[in-house]
């Protein structure tokens, strides 16, 4: 398919892994930040390519996994009531709240629905005048415009009876934290391409200079990656620390104006609740209060729900690339993605539920080698 | 997490406190999820937990497409399968259509001749009479290019409600002719895997209808009835070890549940596992994978290596076959799995699907 299998070209990944062999001296951590690119990697068998020196950990960036408990816990008290209708991504379905999660709602009865895109609960909340229509908006900055857009147009045509969650978070705070952290051991980042899409990378080049770390703004094909990661490691090995754009054919350093100004009508920053890793000041987007006839936190009166998460859960440390999947000792045993014990098992872009999926069995087989 | 949860602390062993601190044990649901439809884990865990411990005996416990059984000196097989899509009519077809060539299709897969079927509706209150007609009509056109009868019925109407437009479920039998073996069990390694065509072309047609996706081209459903190309390939290759079509739960499954139950490992080629543009495209839009999507009319079949090329020029010779493939082999190593070689030259294990395939948010 056009503009996609030049990315997935077995030669021209050979050639890119052997130009990272060849420059590579020492070990090296670098993390991407998306689930998007931990699927890629995880799918095309990557991570196998590369040499041991350089070692891939996940980052933070699968935005189903770092939604909070709370949030998940105050989706269903909402979903559960028998005047709404809830739509949300595919993937929120199954993740487990404190009790259950929206598959088990929805075959109690409960009207849940699966959209692609917010836009599609206009025309659910149209159809539906007796009942109230709830987004579940949750993401990075990729998905803030479209579920802006939503609320926008909901505002301008007068529909009443729609409303949005949401727990919106942004990239750059996140990665601050992982960096502060004194258990970091990110060297090198590959950048979040599409949340870069909508806002551009110049606010990553602060980062950049404070914590001395190059960025590489990457994409999500096989090549995408590997360029990436060839352009980090170069860095590294030459000791510099810059912003550098490997997805020029989507990402342009100022982003997407146009979006950027519909998400600022829509929203303003707040502080959010990771899971896994707890309150980060500045790391989210909430509604404006101008917009508050679409909130639904608090339209629905949910505000008191506050699920508190432990400080340890191996989840978290995944999320911040502390650990690894196969580090926890539950990993592929009690936990699994028909049983999730944490939530980076439930999405696809999950690192737990991504290793399960495409490389349990060489993890098993390395391990039997071993023995 | 909030100390009143029931299932927290139920786990022991080294990890219990660590899985006690996690947020989110879920262990079981405790009632049907649409998953538990899928054709995936979720299927199997149904069947094998609650339905086979009931019912077990020797016939059914190979959980084959059909089973096979002697009576006065003849095999048969016998096979039922429910239809509940929705909606009822798709391009390239609709319920009546996929009713006949489903149940069909189970029983060539055991190597059969099917031969007679039944029919059984479940009508929901307030349907339009002439959507049953043409969903009727739609079902002898079926039954009479896939040479078999149906010989028997019931028809039943619900509240309005309590069903969906209309439920059919069919019931098929065939017969088998002598010197045919084939059963998942028999995959050896050694053998070669062939597919009959391009992947994923159902599921995407239904998705694309009922998500309301608006391609520039239309995708058509592939339903076709396959008893007369196993015919052609029983022609050409008596010791085929293994058939299965590949609905539910996509080639992923099933060849993941044929390695389980055989005891053998695979090895897939991504390259030449066959996809059409417009199917590879939508399932990028839609973040799907295509190794999981359903399909109708197409066929899996694994025989022993030398006779793969023969039986592979036979598939191509007839229509529903042209575009067949080899697409890898049977292996000793890694037992029940089934790895494939990816595009850009690396390895990834590929699995049964769990629970329903949701789409991805980005």
């Amino acid at each position: 398919m056009k503009y996609l299998d030049e990315y997935r070209n077995e030669e021209l990944a050979k050639k890119i892994v052997g130009e990272i062999r060849r420059t590579v001296t020492q070990p090296w951590v670098l993390m991407e930040v998306c689930g998007g690119q931990t699927h890629t990697i995880v799918k095309y068998g990557i991570d196998h390519l590369l040499p041991p020196e350089v070692e891939l950990v996940h980052g933070p960036g699968c935005p189903v996994c770092v939604t909070s408990l709370e949030m998940i816990d105050k989706a269903h008290a909402i979903a559960r009531r028998p005047d709404v209708i809830f739509c949300s991504f595919g993937d929120m379905l199954r993740v487990p709240g404190s009790e259950s999660d929206l598959l088990v709602l929805k075959s109690r009865g409960a009207d849940i629905r699966v959209v692609y895109s917010p836009i599609d609960c206009l025309k659910i909340a149209r159809a539906n005048p007796g009942k109230k229509v709830v987004f579940f908006a949750i993401g990075f900055e990729t998905t803030a415009p479209a579920n802006a857009m939503a609320v926008w147009q909901a505002a301008q045509q007068g529909i009443r009876n729609f409303s949005v969650l949401v727990s919106h978070v942004l990239v750059p705070p996140a990665m601050a934290a992982i960096l502060q952290s004194p258990l970091n051991r990110v060297q090198g980042f590959l950048g979040p391409g599409h949340v870069c899409t909508v806002m551009g990378y110049h606010e990553y080049e602060p980062l950049a200079e404070r914590f001395h770390v190059p960025i590489v703004i990457t994409g999500f094909e096989p090549l995408d990656i590997l360029e990436g990661t060839l352009m980090t490691v170069r860095q590294l090995e030459n000791g510099t620390h810059e912003v550098q754009n490997q997805y020029p054919r989507v990402v342009q350093r100022e982003g997407n104006r146009v979006a950027q100004d519909l998400v600022n009508k829509v929203f303003e920053v707040c502080d959010r609740k990771w899971r896994g890793i707890g309150s980060i000041p500045k790391s989210g987007y909430r509604l404006r209060d101008e917009m508050r006839e679409h909130d639904a936190e608090q339209l629905f009166d949910v505000m008191e729900i506050n699920t508190c998460e432990p400080e340890i859960c191996i989840s978290g440390l995944v999320l911040r690339g502390v650990k690894k999947p196969h580090d926890c000792p539950a990993f592929g045993r009690q936990c699994t993605p028909e049983h999730p014990l944490g939530a980076t098992m439930v999405s696809a872009e999950g690192a737990c539920a991504a290793y399960y999926a495409y490389g349990r069995h060489l993890q098993t087989a390395s391990s039997a080698a071993v023995a | 997490m909030n100390a009143t949860n029931p299932t927290s602390g139920t786990l022991n062993g080294d990890t219990g406190a660590l899985l006690g601190a996690c947020p989110l044990p879920i262990t079981n649901y405790k009632e049907i999820v649409l998953a538990h439809g899928s054709g995936g884990k979720l299927s199997q865990q149904l069947i094998q937990g609650i339905v086979l411990p009931r019912f077990r005996n020797g016939l059914l416990e190979p959980l084959h497409d059909g089973a096979v059984f002697m009576l006065n000196g003849a095999r048969f097989a016998f096979s039922t399968d429910s239809y509940v899509v929705s909606p009822i009519f798709f391009p390239g077809g609709d319920i009546g259509k996929l009713a006949v060539h489903g149940t069909v299709n189970d029983l060539a897969m055991c190597g059969a001749r099917p031969l007679y079927l039944s029919a059984g509706f479940i009508l929901e209150e307030g349907m339009p009479m002439r959507d049953f007609a043409r969903v009727v009509e739609s079902m002898g056109e079926a039954a009479a290019s896939a040479g078999v009868a149906f010989i028997t019925g019931d028809t039943k109407v619900v509240d309005r409600g309590k069903a969906d437009g209309i439920f059919i479920n069919t019931s098929g039998i065939g017969i088998v002719p002598e010197g045919v073996a084939i059963a998942p069990a028999r995959a050896r390694p050694g053998d070669k895997i062939l597919l009959s065509g391009q992947i994923a072309v159902h599921g995407i047609a239904i998705m694309s209808v009922r998500e309301g996706l608006e391609f520039e081209t239309e995708i058509a459903s592939d339903s076709a009835p396959l008893n007369g190309l196993v015919e052609a390939m029983l022609a050409a290759c008596g010791d085929i070890h293994v058939l299965r079509d590949p609905t539910r739960g996509g080639i992923s499954s099933a060849l993941t549940e044929i390695a389980q139950s055989a005891g053998v490992g695979m090895v897939l080629d991504e390259a030449r596992i066959p996809i059409g543009e417009e199917v590879k495209g939508a399932c990028e839009i839609l973040g799907l994978d295509p190794l999981y999507v359903a399909n109708e009319g197409k066929l899996l079949a694994i025989v022993p290596s030398n006779d793969a090329e023969r039986l592979l020029a036979a598939m191509r010779a007839h229509p529903l076959g042209r575009e067949a493939a080899i697409i890898g082999e049977v292996t000793s190593d890694h037992a029940a799995f089934v790895l494939m070689k990816t595009r850009v030259g690396g390895t990834r294990v590929v699995e049964m699907l769990s629970g329903e395939q949701l789409p991805r948010i980005c």
